[in-house]
């Protein structure tokens, strides 16, 4: 019951969010259509900006963009007339989300153990070596992680490709580009929740009782310890599935984070506000499972 | 030691996960086709492949594959040769063409070519329904600008007609000199009516996508590639040299230099895609190839704007900028100074000279102006738009070096401004700035594609600058059918634009940077216009 409202009240947020996006993008100075070059005649931009409705005023333009979004059609590209959003997003997005996924399973598989070991040998060099690399990783930003693996894996050893997205070898490097920052959060995420975990009454009791202290930490402790992570895990997942501009542009990965970024830069006003609705939706959606998720983990919470 | 047997295990578990993630996008991801016989990486992603819409280079070249029209470019030289037609006849007023198509020409879908089709791509590409940037490359036609503005609605008095099926009689509004050049530009390529009716907007998703050129489109994925292949039932296919193409859109310069250090890429001519860092390495090597090309960098003054309203102040200004310093120190590449617009080697051409590195007369000027010294000169501003690509620092490096050259020699001060490129694009249209970075490419080998647009009021003026007798120098030349005598008034016009009343500083000639190894690849030539037809282009055979 409790979901169902959720997933009703996303509807209003969602129209308030593309109009938001419609307006802001409407203000921004310029248009789709400004160029170094500009056309022969003034009516050459009038007919562009007639058969695009961009001459009409902003609401009517925003009524009818909902009206096309209640057939599940987001428009047509201002910037790549011969594509609409709908092709962008299609053609794009399976990129992106095979990308993030990737990114997804990596940082988990690589910051639950770290976080969960660094917690357990706390104060032992476990922690200290974890500590360490999660906070280095997470200070070192993309654009610069991104040359250096491509430098020292592909140009020096030449074991990867230098780019491109052709084949699973082309995507390794990509996917630690873009999950070793959220691997360090994981990491650090899950270290944090599991020092909580063990600090807790009912692992005292349990441990009390005479419960064995591996088993303490693994079946009880563990549980409430991903509790942040997976709060955490839902917006991340969101970010990375929408592509990410920077990995995109450096490893020439045919995404979506470069039309994110890009079309605003272009005034490309339906990919713009398509592809915010896009990520909203992913983020509501994702928010959705996060709180069902904590239902399973925590017998605490509780909704109904 | 069972906790780290255990983590372990969870660990195992982890990546079991994580290998179906691989296992999954490999089974999704795995592409079997053919590699490509040439592979070139191209610049940006073409916005379009409509031949009527695009308006960028690398744009052109692909639609240059799948498209032509009446002319085509020369590989070597970028002239115009003989395309769908195979010959005409000029009236000696220079106003009437006469063509005649070749009889053996058909689509890649099979269906015959004729002057029927030629006809309907140029009225659709004026009509304003198709909302072309280029249309204006038609207004030399009769009444083709009073059709595209939606003054005439009638077609048929456009001065296009079929004749019979090979013969086009062409009217145009003046002798236009370079029109066989114009009939070679992709806005006059020749498009299939029938399927663009068919699907309209998203006609070129349609397979089999029919192309009058020497390439068909195999498919188009966003970002990612573009596949050609060669069309047999072109007309000169005899002549096409390679199998299939794949033209990769790439936007980033160290992806574009690592890709072809790896052998992954063949070609790479796009002068973004040069890493401006290490231009000077990279282009002692002999795969690195630069040439002459047919565009130039300039400064725009804003003339309605004080003290800049006075020719002396502008001149002073001009005769301050040591151009040298600019092509050593900054861009690199062996671009040229440039004293004028036109760029040297122009067709139909010798531009006049312009205002040298003069520091002694420029004070001279400054002083009679009333700034002896610079005293008393307002603050202005230099507005640039931030770039991206390979030359993305070279408008910043520009601008601080004219800063120190004014303040050095002219005793001013000037403020510099960065802006979004739509940003800085609108404030130049408002004439809302002092002093603006500019730069402009020929469409043609022509003096008119660069001196037309500071003709009063044109939309790609934005200077404010109107001069009576440079727009009455410009009208003389576009009429006059004798080339000579038209050399002269577009020179006469263009020493108005640089030396006596200019509002502009020229500063330097682009080059155009190609890098290919030649012992591995041939049919790529180094031209003014910097295009390449991909039908001369094949990779040698001992390269394989």
């Amino acid at each position: 019951m409790y979901f169902l409202k959720r997933i009703l009240f996303a509807v209003p947020l969602l129209l308030v969010i593309s109009a938001l996006a419609f307006a802001l993008v409407h203000l921004a100075p310029g248009g789709p259509f400004d160029r170094e070059r500009s056309p022969a005649s003034p009516e050459i931009e009038r007919s562009l900006k007639a058969k695009y409705h961009l001459d009409e005023p902003v609401w009517k333009q925003y009524v009818r963009y909902l009206g096309d979004l209640a057939h599940g059609d987001f428009g047509v590209s201002l910037k790549y007339r011969n594509h609409s959003v709908n092709d962008i997003i299609a053609q794009s997005l399976p990129v992106s989300l095979t990308l993030g996924g990737l990114a997804f399973c990596f940082a988990m598989a690589v910051g639950l153990p770290a976080g969960f070991l660094s917690a357990a040998r706390r104060g032992h060099w476990p922690d200290y070596v974890g500590g360490f690399l999660s906070l280095l990783v997470i200070c070192i930003p993309g654009f610069v992680l991104a040359p250096v693996l491509i430098l020292f894996f592909s140009i020096k050893l030449n074991w990867f490709p230098v780019a491109l997205w052709e084949s699973p070898w082309h995507m390794i490097l990509p996917t630690v580009a873009l999950g070793l920052y959220f691997a360090g959060k994981i990491s650090r995420l899950m270290r944090e929740g599991m020092l909580q975990a063990m600090q807790s009454e009912f692992v005292t009791a349990a441990r009390a009782k005479g419960l064995g202290e591996n088993t303490l930490l693994l079946k009880h402790a563990c549980r409430l310890a991903v509790l942040p992570v997976v709060s955490y895990a839902g917006p991340m997942l969101a970010d990375l599935l929408t592509g990410s501009f920077i990995i995109e542009n450096i490893f020439q990965i045919p995404g979506i984070g470069v039309f994110l970024v890009n079309s605003s830069m272009n005034r490309d006003y339906t990919v713009v506000v398509g592809l915010s609705l896009l990520y909203a939706i992913l983020l509501i959606g994702l928010n959705l499972l996060v709180d069902f998720a904590y239902t399973m983990l925590d017998p605490r919470v509780n909704y109904e | 030691m069972t906790l780290f047997r255990r983590a372990w295990r969870f660990v195992s578990r982890a990546r079991f996960i994580f290998g179906l993630g691989l296992l999954l996008s490999v089974s999704a991801c795995s592409r079997h086709e053919p590699p490509a016989d040439v592979t070139i990486l191209n610049g940006a992603e073409p916005e379009s492949l409509d031949p009527a819409i695009i308006t960028g280079q690398p744009d052109s070249r692909v639609v240059l594959g799948m498209f032509e029209g009446l002319t085509r470019p020369d590989a070597k030289t970028a002239r115009p040769i003989p395309g769908l037609a195979e010959s005409w006849e000029i009236s000696p007023d220079g106003k009437i063409y006469t063509f005649h198509l070749r009889t053996n020409l058909v689509w890649s879908t099979g269906e015959p070519i004729r002057a029927d089709d030629v006809v309907y791509s140029w009225i659709r590409a004026l009509r304003p329904e198709t909302a072309s940037d280029y249309a204006g490359q038609l207004y030399y036609l009769k009444n083709g600008r009073e059709f595209n503005e939606g003054k005439i609605k009638d077609a048929s008095l456009v001065g296009v007609h079929a004749l019979d099926p090979f013969t086009i009689r062409v009217e145009l509004e003046h002798p236009t000199a370079f029109f066989l050049d114009l009939c070679a530009f992709q806005t006059l390529n020749v498009v299939p009516r029938q399927t663009i009716e068919k699907y309209g907007d998203r006609w070129l998703m349609a397979r089999p996508l029919p192309s009058s050129g020497p390439f068909e489109l195999v498919y188009w994925r966003l970002n990612d590639k573009i596949r050609l292949k060669k069309n047999p039932r072109y007309w000169d296919a005899a002549n096409t040299q390679s199998e299939v193409i794949d033209i990769l859109p790439v936007g980033a310069a160290n992806a574009a230099i690592n890709l072809y250090l790896h052998g992954q890429a063949d070609i790479v001519w796009d002068k973004e895609l040069v890493p401006v860092e290490l231009i000077d390495v990279l282009l002692k090597r002999p795969d690195f190839h630069t040439f002459d090309y047919l565009g130039t960098y300039f400064v725009r003054f804003n003339v309605t704007k004080k003290p800049f309203d006075d020719p002396r102040v502008r001149r002073a200004l001009a005769l301050a900028v040591d151009r040298k310093r600019i092509v050593k120190k900054i861009t690199r590449g062996g671009e040229v100074p440039a004293l004028h617009l036109v760029p040297d080697g122009t067709a139909n051409y010798l531009p006049p000279d312009g205002l040298d590195y003069n520091p002694a007369l420029a004070k001279k000027l400054l002083a009679e102006a009333g700034y002896p010294g610079g005293a008393n000169f307002p603050r202005f501003e230099y507005m640039f738009n931030a770039a991206a690509g390979g030359g993305a620092k070279t408008h910043e490096n520009v601008a601080v070096e004219l800063q120190q050259m004014w303040r050095d020699t002219l005793g001013i001060q000037m403020d510099l401004r960065q802006m979004e490129f739509n940003v800085y694009l609108g404030a130049m249209d408002r004439l809302d700035y002092s002093l603006a970075r500019s730069s402009w490419i020929g469409d043609y080998n022509d003096p008119q594609t660069f001196l037309g647009m500071f003709v009063s009021g044109d939309g790609n003026n934005r200077t404010g600058w109107s001069n009576p007798d440079y727009d009455r120098l410009i009208a003389a030349a576009n009429n006059e059918p004798d080339l000579a005598k038209r050399a002269k008034l577009f020179q006469q016009a263009e020493t108005l634009l640089v030396q006596t009343d200019p509002p502009i500083i020229p500063l330097f000639f682009y080059v155009g940077i190609n890098y290919f190894d030649t012992n591995k690849i041939s049919g790529v030539y180094e031209n003014l216009l910097d295009i390449h037809p991909l039908q001369t282009i094949r990779k040698l055979k001992s390269a394989k």
